[in-house]
């Protein structure tokens, strides 16, 4: 299992890789982490005419703090560096909790945040943290830069809104409202495999610690992360009680529409697609009770 | 139009310089060009774990990297751990507890332990696990792995 030949870049700066993008378009793919393009690559399941790694284009690997309390992570951020980052676990403790989920500590130590967004696999954590966050996205290509937001940029199966001649730089995710808690959980055959099914939750409370605003978000059960809006709007004016929480849950069962395949069958994703919504709809308001005004 | 590069790279403490086929993955590279055949290649699609080595000092796979994002890079391999005759810590251990009977999977339990254990030189046994979770051995069934690891790090074993 070898990857086929192809003419490699390793561009020193930000303009160089845009003109290389703009000049091979669809012919090449953009080299970051290489945890999901090198597997691809040596069993041949791509073959571009054009490699542009971007692992020399360190100004892409920050992550910021914003005076609103926001977060920008630089596309080549390492998952392991945000894993370890105090700024990440201050201020957005949702992401931090999915790093640990995303393959082994090997994986991370190469694997960046801007490369597991930009593949878009379903069954991946970040794309699925990202829809619940509201994040957005920011590509540049020759022509200049533009945001594009969580729920515009994942479009289908590994597919997103980045254009072949775009490059994805950075993730701003906005700050944490007062009174909101979250939630990650998944269920995995082995630690570090990806989600069979996985549920995202984030939910808002007000004064009286009811549901003002939530989330929820399954991944691993679809071609794309998805919001279940009818379980949402069931959670809204619901207290964390066994029975709103069930009723909840069995509306994400009813409505997830997933595929069988190897992994698991559909039933069983849509069956474990509730349960773990209940669990994390129940996490995610003991955080949020927890959360002052 | 050339997809070759000339690279230099430290391994084991001595550098190397070769010219490569951008499409060459750093284990290839490691294996054919310098015949430092220590590092294992499994799945060579970063399931297994077996090429794990270290880069910069931080452990990777090396089926899933070129050799020419290595350029300038510092690599620690398998066959850098003994000092001449005297085994490394973690090997003396893997030896002690029969951490190892085909060998296949060795090295790259091997660079992953010495990659933790650096940055949590005393572990528990649950953060053990965890630790090696990215690696597949067929034979011992890991008890004997986990237990060597422990006994590297100074903790009693029996």
């Amino acid at each position: 299992m070898k990857p086929a030949p192809f003419e490699y870049f390793a561009p020193q700066a930000i303009d160089e890789a845009l003109k290389l993008l703009q000049k091979y378009g669809e012919e090449a793919k953009v080299l970051a982490g290489g945890q999901s393009l090198m597997p691809l690559l040596s069993l041949r399941l791509a073959r571009p005419a054009v490699i542009i790694d971007i692992n020399r284009l360190r100004d892409l690997a920050f992550i910021r703090s914003e005076p609103d309390g926001g977060l920008r992570i630089g596309a080549l951020a390492r998952q392991r560096a945000v894993e370890r980052s105090g700024q990440v676990a201050t201020q957005c403790p949702l992401i931090a909790a999915a790093m640990p989920l995303i393959g082994h500590f090997q994986i991370r130590n190469r694997g960046t945040i801007g490369g597991s967004l930009a593949h878009a696999d379903p069954a991946a954590e970040l794309p699925a943290v990202s829809l619940t966050l509201e994040a957005e996205f920011v590509v540049r290509s020759t022509r200049g830069e533009r945001a594009i937001a969580a729920k515009d940029f994942f479009l289908g199966y590994m597919t997103t809104a980045i254009e072949p001649s775009e490059l994805l730089t950075e993730i701003r995710i906005p700050a944490t409202r007062p009174r909101v808690g979250w939630a990650i959980e998944e269920v995995a055959r082995r630690r570090g495999d990806f989600a069979m099914v996985g549920v995202v939750t984030l939910v808002e409370l007000n004064g009286n610690d009811t549901c003002q605003n939530s989330r929820i978000v399954v991944f691993g059960a679809g071609e794309k992360p998805e919001r279940v809006a009818r379980a949402e709007r069931l959670l809204c004016g619901k207290r964390t009680d066994e029975h709103a929480l069930a009723e909840v849950a069995k509306a994400v069962t009813e409505d997830l529409d997933p595929v069988s395949d190897v992994h698991a069958s559909a039933e069983y994703r849509k069956e474990v697609g509730g349960v773990l919504t209940r669990r994390a709809l129940q996490n995610a308001f003991k955080r949020a009770q927890k959360e002052t005004a | 139009m050339s997809s070759k590069h000339t690279i230099t790279v430290t391994v084991n403490g001595k550098s190397y310089e070769r010219l490569v086929e951008a499409r060459v993955t750093l284990a290839d590279f490691l294996r054919n060009e310098l015949d430092l055949t220590g590092t294992h290649l499994g799945c060579e699609h970063g399931v297994c774990g077996a090429c794990t080595i270290l880069l910069n000092g931080e452990a990777v796979r090396s089926c899933s990297l070129l050799a020419v994002q290595a350029d300038g890079a510092e690599l620690l391999t398998v066959e850098g751990l003994a000092r001449g005759a005297e085994l490394h810590p973690l090997q003396q251990a893997f030896q002690d507890q029969h951490a190892l009977q085909c060998g296949f999977c060795t090295p790259g339990f091997l660079m992953t332990a010495y990659a933790f254990l650096e940055e949590r030189p005393k572990p528990t046994e649950t953060e053990v696990r965890e630790a090696i979770s990215g690696n597949l051995c067929r034979c011992t069934g890991y008890q004997p792995i986990v237990k060597a690891i422990l006994q590297a790090a100074g903790k009693t074993t029996t």
